[in-house]
């Protein structure tokens, strides 16, 4: 069952309650979404340590039921 | 060779990847026919750049697929290996090769690439 972009928003507000979240579905079919993600927290982290964050904070859906989640990460510019 | 690789056979396996060669790229499917999308783009992009790579196939051994992902702490496939160094899925690659950083991080570790300046 794909995820509702609020969904994905959500879960990521949740762990991330400072960060901006846009979310694409880039086929408009509710399986393949582009997010964009920008957070203090991400500030001084590799790149690998932001979407490690992300994916965290997505507690497993990330690679299961999420399979295509195109992500961007960035500290406030 | 960690403590886990002791107790997990496929960290041994993949330990035995990394080893092997300087740029590894685990992925679904074969770098002459990837089977994704995100795994094609990043072939891509490492024959763009002219890396000599290891494409290990993740879909022709169920416990490189699992065990990769917990090797690395990171969910989905390709996974990018410089010199043991996990890099990072499909995503932080692209970006990295459009930014330069990829080039450089190829360089700066010794691995050949195309003259792309001719």
């Amino acid at each position: 069952m794909p995820m509702a972009a609020a969904d994905i928003e959500q879960m990521i507000k949740e762990a991330l309650p400072d960060a901006t979240v846009e979310i694409k579905d880039l086929a408009g079919d509710g399986d393949h979404y582009a997010a964009t993600v920008v957070s203090e927290s991400f500030r001084g982290k590799s790149r690998v340590q932001q979407h490690q964050i992300v994916y965290a904070a997505l507690k497993g859906k990330m690679g299961g039921v999420l399979h295509a989640l195109a992500l961007t990460t960035s500290a406030p510019h | 060779m960690t403590t886990e690789a002791q107790t997990n056979p496929a960290h041994a396996k993949i330990d035995a990847e990394l080893n092997s060669s300087d740029v590894v790229l685990f992925m679904k499917g074969t770098p002459q026919f990837p089977m994704c999308g995100f795994s094609g783009q990043v072939v891509q992009i490492l024959d763009y750049l002219g890396v000599p790579y290891k494409g290990v196939n993740v879909l022709d051994a169920d416990d490189i697929r699992q065990g990769i992902k917990d090797y690395s702490n990171w969910p989905t496939i390709p996974q990018l290996y410089v010199k043991r160094e996990f890099i990072g899925g499909c995503d932080i690659t692209r970006e990295m090769f459009q930014s330069g950083e990829l080039l450089e991080l190829m360089k700066s570790k010794g691995i050949p690439v195309r003259d792309l300046t001719s």
